[in-house]
């Protein structure tokens, strides 16, 4: 191996489908299409691949970062620490970059401009490739020049990582299908950085893949591609939105489903409805109102649209009104950190607006679940009669994740909920939208425009009686009241239950999470094993919470909340809801933006385990 | 509530063609203060619906909050109706006319509602062209809140109080015309005869409508030194353009002389025969309507009428292209692609 810049190091990282590669590039420069092939000729491979960006709330010359992490364990999440690789395209973040670089780990750099001595670490392996003298060499168009530096380094990394170059080809081939034009100047530069470094590397490098057969049916997507696609089978046909990060997809992929699935074919016209309103405020009014009218609407949002939205969820809440909203959260408060994750609405969105209320909330894992929970909130939020809101965040809504493929089943009916026909009004002597003839807490309601003389009521945000006439006489207000409180009680038993992997006898400790925190629980299982530990855990994956979270936590000695907020929120919440001691809840919370890592769950339960086995020996 | 109003109605009461007379428009019993403008709109939009023999329960009934807010209530028993959050009227009725183009929109606002809380949402479904007929029964005054100055309060009056109001007033329908509305009139409510044609007009316009109609306050605003008393609106109102509605099949009967008066037909088939103030008067030009209004103000004048009309005007379905079937009555088999289809879509992810 050539190592012109550096001394030789004895040490090499050695791993075969297992270790992580780091792409530093700048925002604007065609990168993005380019790193995602590479993890998808992992995942092609049939390796277990995630892959996550890390970019900055910028459209061109900032640093962004790619890392892709290889495990045929199926350890997915975020590993943290630094890389077994890293790709330095930016010279912005050269120094950042060379630093994130595993001890015996490798750099690819662009050699045509040469390293200054403080970019030399012994420690590691330096890949010295003239990228931008080759482009400038074998192109004329400078826009060529740009976007092929990337491919050139995929076709690179090919060889250096014994992938094997065929089903890059087969990628290039079905990217640029119907552009065939495209097709043969990519893989010419693909070939390009394969040649060069197969002549100036031994290659593979003691770091590789090797085909395996451990991805089966699984598929790979962003979680935001998939609440757009579920919301297309959920039969949402009414949306209002207002574009903000990292939410904005979901949107764009549902009118992009919609454009090719929803288009009458007799006479062209659109099955749905899209509203790009004047803010989030009025994103979710005309979500409300087409939920009051019947239609399947929803909304999607981040943290600055959920507390805008508020007032509005308010009046869903106790006109009792179908609308789902989808929360792809980032890091607040305020505008924050935008193009960061977190799960930090969790109290904001479960008791949202003023007064007495409380809203069902969803927290789908992944991409798959994004696609089941979304359809399945239209359900919900007919059937209840209320807002149901899915709390995704930003590392699930925008990275790709590897997730089990999307089903649905042909024979399943939507559940519309208690609406009145004109023929079922007819029967009914008396009607009256807020009576609570089935205890459920759940009423029978009518849409407009559905019978001549019977069933018409004021829909209001003020104090009704059961027929829906204004009232503010306490007893019918409290009545109201109560009947709400019963309808959340009736939700627990239609939402989501959790999830729970427990053995005959049970552990001492107790993890419980939800949302994208799960992709770290297999490892950090894994490694407590390896300090002697073992845990039962519960994923959340609804609020209302089942009665089973209060039995698991009661069950466990050692329970611990992990999340992905400053203020251990979800821990709140069950203590608040479920008459949880708070000592009984250790809290492990990452709020620094960046995806969830095991190393970060160990390192809580551990640092808490020893806290406590000091204070017995002090006490 | 303890007042129930009767039902009781002459035995010859004359119907419409629908076989329906006028009480089977109203609503229940109004509880705003006696001899409140809104009351007269409340009767005018009854006679409006009754007279086009519109099904009562084809009309959703749309407002924010506040006194004029609360007034569907007292009109169309048999129609649904939604009374919003304040400023929002226009989104909630966007999205219910999206689920649903086949029912007719009333909107109903009021000065605080539209000119200041909502302005930003009165602007964008202007800029929509939802097909709605969006009333704002402008006092100039916060009745709810006990007399509070609003947005359309002229710059220089006092309110009951003796606060002065400062700041430029904003007039709402030269904002609509602005923005593209197709249809513009104001109105008085004490001038049922010019305001009833103005509302059947409008509602068989099939784009967006704005009628803003002068509505005094008597309890707060109907002082000597406010420009929205009943005292004050009487005398300086004038009048730009006058109109008759005649509905689809009904013969032409109005009695105005030939050159007089200039008909426009509408979508439905509908005629609108319109009698201007002046001959040289064009209801088809948003400009001049603007320059209009602005000069009469100068003069301390009123301009009220039919202010501008787009008898072509298209709306936001027909921009969007929607089904011709409303949206919330396409079924599970129209919407939901099913499993084949998925699986297709599966494989684009591999």
């Amino acid at each position: 191996m050539t190592q012109p810049n550096s001394p030789i190091v004895a040490n090499q990282c050695q791993a075969t489908n297992d270790f992580v590669v780091r792409f530093a590039n700048t925002n604007g420069t065609g990168s993005a299409s380019a790193n995602n092939m590479f993890a998808k000729a992992i995942l092609r491979m049939g390796i277990p691949v995630s892959a996550k960006n890390i970019f900055p709330s910028n459209i061109q010359g900032m640093p962004t970062w790619y890392e892709v992490r290889i495990n045929e364990n199926n350890f997915l999440a975020r590993r943290g620490g630094n890389s077994e690789l890293v790709v330095a395209m930016n010279a912005q973040s050269l120094q950042e970059d060379i630093a994130s670089v595993a001890n015996g780990g490798f750099l690819l750099y662009d050699s045509s401009r040469a390293l200054t001595d403080k970019d030399i670490r012994a420690d590691i392996h330096y890949l010295p490739i003239p990228i931008s003298i080759i482009c400038q060499k074998e192109y004329q168009d400078p826009r060529q020049r740009q976007l092929f530096k990337n491919v050139i380094y995929i076709g690179a990394l090919a060889a250096l990582l014994n992938i094997e170059f065929d089903v890059l080809k087969s990628l290039v081939a079905d990217q640029f299908k119907g552009k065939d034009k495209l097709i043969t100047p990519n893989i010419y530069a693909l070939e390009l950085g394969y040649q060069y470094a197969n002549q100036h590397f031994i290659c593979p490098l003691t770091i590789n893949v090797e085909r395996r057969d451990l991805v089966k049916s699984r598929i790979m997507v962003d979680g935001n591609t998939a609440t757009g696609l579920g919301a297309v089978f959920g039969g949402a046909t009414v949306v209002g939105w207002y574009p903000i990060t990292p939410s904005t997809s979901v949107v764009e992929k549902f009118a992009n489903y919609c454009n090719r699935l929803r288009i009458d074919p007799a006479t062209g016209k659109k099955n749905y409805a899209l509203v790009q309103a004047e803010d989030e405020i009025a994103a979710i009014g005309i979500a409300i109102g087409a939920g009051w009218n019947g239609a399947r609407a929803f909304t999607a949002t981040s943290g600055p649209g959920i507390s805008l939205m508020s007032e509005f969820l308010g009046l869903a809440y106790f006109a009792e009104i179908p609308v789902v909203l989808i929360n792809v959260q980032r890091a607040g408060p305020s505008t924050g950190m935008p193009t960061r994750t977190q799960q930090s609405d969790i109290i904001a969105c479960a008791y949202a607006s003023h007064g007495d209320t409380k809203h069902i909330l969803l927290f789908p894992q992944d991409p798959s679940e994004c696609f089941e929970f979304s359809a399945l909130a239209f359900d919900l939020a007919d059937q209840l009669q209320t807002p149901i809101i899915i709390m995704s965040d930003l590392d699930l809504g925008m990275n790709d994740h590897l997730t089990e493929e999307f089903t649905w089943d042909d024979h399943r009916d939507y559940k519309l909920g208690k609406v009145l026909s004109s023929e079922q009004l007819d029967e009914i002597e008396n009607y009256g939208r807020y009576i609570d003839t089935d205890s459920d807490g759940i009423c029978y309601r009518t849409l407009p425009g559905t019978h001549p003389e019977k069933g018409a009521f004021f829909t209001r945000g003020t104090s009704r009686n059961e027929y829906a006439g204004y009232t503010e006489k306490s007893a019918d207000y409290v009545k109201n009241m109560e009947r709400l409180t019963s309808k959340f009680e009736t939700a627990k038993n239609i939402v989501p239950a959790p999830e729970i992997q427990q053995g005959q006898k049970l552990a001492q400790i107790g993890l419980v999470y939800f949302g994208t925190s799960s992709h770290a629980i297999a490892e950090t299982k894994s490694q407590l094993k390896e300090h002697g530990l073992a845990a039962d855990t519960l994923r959340i994956r609804a609020f209302p919470f089942n009665n089973t979270v209060t039995e698991f936590i009661h069950s466990h000695q050692h329970v611990f909340v992990i999340e992905q907020n400053r203020d251990g929120q979800m821990r709140s919440l069950l203590i608040n809801e479920q008459g949880i001691s708070p000592e009984r809840l250790s809290s492990i919370a990452n709020c620094d933006g960046l995806p969830m890592t095991s190393t970060f769950i160990v390192q809580g339960v551990l640092n808490k385990l020893s806290n406590d086995f000091s204070e017995k020996q002090v006490s | 509530m303890s007042f129930i109003k009767s039902k009781f109605h002459h035995p010859r009461i004359p119907t419409n063609d629908l076989g329906l007379n006028y009480r089977d428009y109203e609503g229940s019993l109004s509880t705003l203060c006696a001899g409140c403008g809104h009351d007269a709109i409340t009767s005018a939009i009854i006679q409006s619906c009754f007279e086009l023999s519109i099904p009562p329960h084809q009309v959703a009934k749309m407002s924010g909050i506040g006194c004029s807010s609360k007034s569907p209530n007292y009109f169309l028993n048999k129609a649904h109706g939604f009374n919003s959050v304040h400023g929002r009227m226009p989104s909630v009725t966007t999205g219910a006319n999206l689920a649903n183009r086949d029912l007719i929109y009333l909107g109903m606002s009021g000065d605080g509602d539209t000119a200041s809380i909502g302005i930003g949402q009165f602007s964008h479904v202007v800029r929509r062209q939802l097909n709605m007929l969006y009333m704002v029964a402008n006092n100039g005054v916060y009745g709810l809140t006990k007399g509070q100055l609003a947005a359309t309060a002229d710059k220089g009056v006092t309110n009951k109080a003796g606060e002065l109001s400062l700041f430029t007033d904003i007039d709402l329908c030269i904002m609509a015309l602005q923005l593209g509305a197709t249809f513009v009139a104001r109105s008085f409510s004490g001038d049922k005869k010019q305001l009833v044609p103005l509302i059947k007009a409008a509602i068989s316009h099939q784009g967006f409508a704005f009628i803003d109609i002068i509505s005094p306050c008597v309890t707060f605003n109907n002082h000597k030194d406010s420009t929205r008393s009943y005292n004050y609106v009487h005398e300086h109102i004038t009048t730009a353009a006058v109109v008759d509605f005649v509905p689809v099949k009904k013969e032409i009967t109005s009695n105005c002389a030939n050159g007089e008066g200039e008909d426009i037909c509408l979508h439905d088939g509908s005629l609108m025969r319109i009698r201007k103030s002046k001959d040289d008067y064009k209801t088809t030009d948003a400009i001049q309507a603007i320059m209009d209004i602005e000069k009469h103000k100068k003069k301390g004048e009123i301009l009220t009428g039919l202010f501008y009309l787009d008898p072509t005007a298209s709306n936001y379905h027909e921009i969007n292209n929607t089904s011709d079937m409303p949206l919330n009555q396409l079924k599970q088999e129209v919407l939901c692609p099913g499993a084949r289809v998925l699986s297709g879509i599966n494989n684009s992810f591999r």
